[in-house]
């Protein structure tokens, strides 16, 4: 408690130096910081998801209500899980289960492949961390 | 032992002993800094800009871009960081903030002080260093996905080094 005095004239022989433009000037610093902070590390989100089967758009789901999706396939049905944000296969008929594996898929850009079933999913966004992924 | 026709004399003026001590004073700072871990590579305290925020307020743009460049140069030098990439975008940073001091010191006076020179150059500083690194050693947007780090650390450290560069040109009458 006996220190607050101390630092708050410790403050305010700094807080001297700073001149009315100088407020400005940090003040406009902090904008671009939470603005850059904004535009550049919200890009990420997806808002929809594209199921392709045989290489033509199956679907496009918007990524606002969970829902499921059966896509039929050469072996069989592929089904696909939607959930406010993200999406997964969450069954395959493929002998690895690659697709099924990657779990869920949260941003823009992400795909996963069923080659065998020949179905894929990919999330879109408006800004994408990366064109495509392939594996 | 009499002069040969081929020998040049160099007189330094009083002029180059100051930039040489304002210098000497920066390249300590900046070689001291390098010493102080840090979470990220470019995200530095940058403690050598308060001695060109004092060389400007006190002797002019020319001077302390004199001393800005000589710190950029030796301080590159004695860290072994010569003509290698750090050193580049040191030399981008150094140029544009410079340019941002030159335009920021004609500023109305009574109203932008040292702590608005600071923060800009800061701000122009990381922004020369991202055009090189963008152009040059890593040709893809994404390090802007750093831009908002850099303004952070430029926001802290320019008004952070203002107010210490205030306060030495308070004490000596500048």
């Amino acid at each position: 408690m006996s220190r607050g005095p101390a630092l708050r004239a410790w403050l305010a022989a700094w807080a001297r130096h700073l001149r009315a433009g100088d407020l400005l000037v940090l003040a406009l610093a902090v904008g671009v910081c939470i603005a850059s902070a904004l535009g550049l590390w919200q890009g990420g989100r997806p808002d929809k998801a594209v199921i392709r089967a045989g290489g033509k758009v199956f679907l496009e789901v918007d990524l606002s209500a969970p829902r499921i999706v059966e896509v039929p396939g050469p072996l069989g049905r592929t089904r696909i899980e939607i959930q406010p944000g993200r999406a997964r296969v969450a069954a395959d008929p493929g002998p690895r289960q690659y697709c099924v594996r990657q779990g869920w898929l949260a941003t823009a850009g992400a795909v996963a492949i069923c080659a065998p079933n020949q179905v894929s999913l990919a999330l879109a966004g408006r800004n994408a961390d990366y064109d495509s992924l392939s594996y | 032992m009499t002069p040969s026709a081929t020998e040049i004399e160099l007189r330094p003026t009083a002029d180059d002993h100051r930039i040489a001590r304002h210098a000497a004073a920066a390249i300590v700072l900046t070689v001291a800094e390098a010493a102080i871990p840090l979470p990220l590579p470019g995200v530095k305290p940058g403690l050598a800009n308060i001695v060109t925020l004092v060389v400007l307020a006190r002797w002019g743009w020319r001077e302390a871009a004199w001393v800005a460049l000589l710190r950029v140069i030796v301080g590159s030098l004695v860290l072994g960081q010569f003509l290698a990439p750090g050193f580049f975008l040191s030399l981008a940073g150094g140029l544009a903030s410079l340019v941002a001091l030159g335009v920021s010191m004609h500023l109305p006076r009574r109203v932008f002080g040292p702590v608005s020179h600071s923060v800009l150059a800061a701000f122009a500083h990381f922004a020369g260093q991202l055009v090189v690194a963008r152009i040059w050693l890593v040709p893809h947007d994404g390090v802007f996905y750093l831009v908002p780090v850099f303004a952070l650390a430029a926001t802290v450290f320019g008004l952070v080094n203002g107010l210490v560069a205030a306060r030495l040109l308070e004490a000596r009458g500048g």
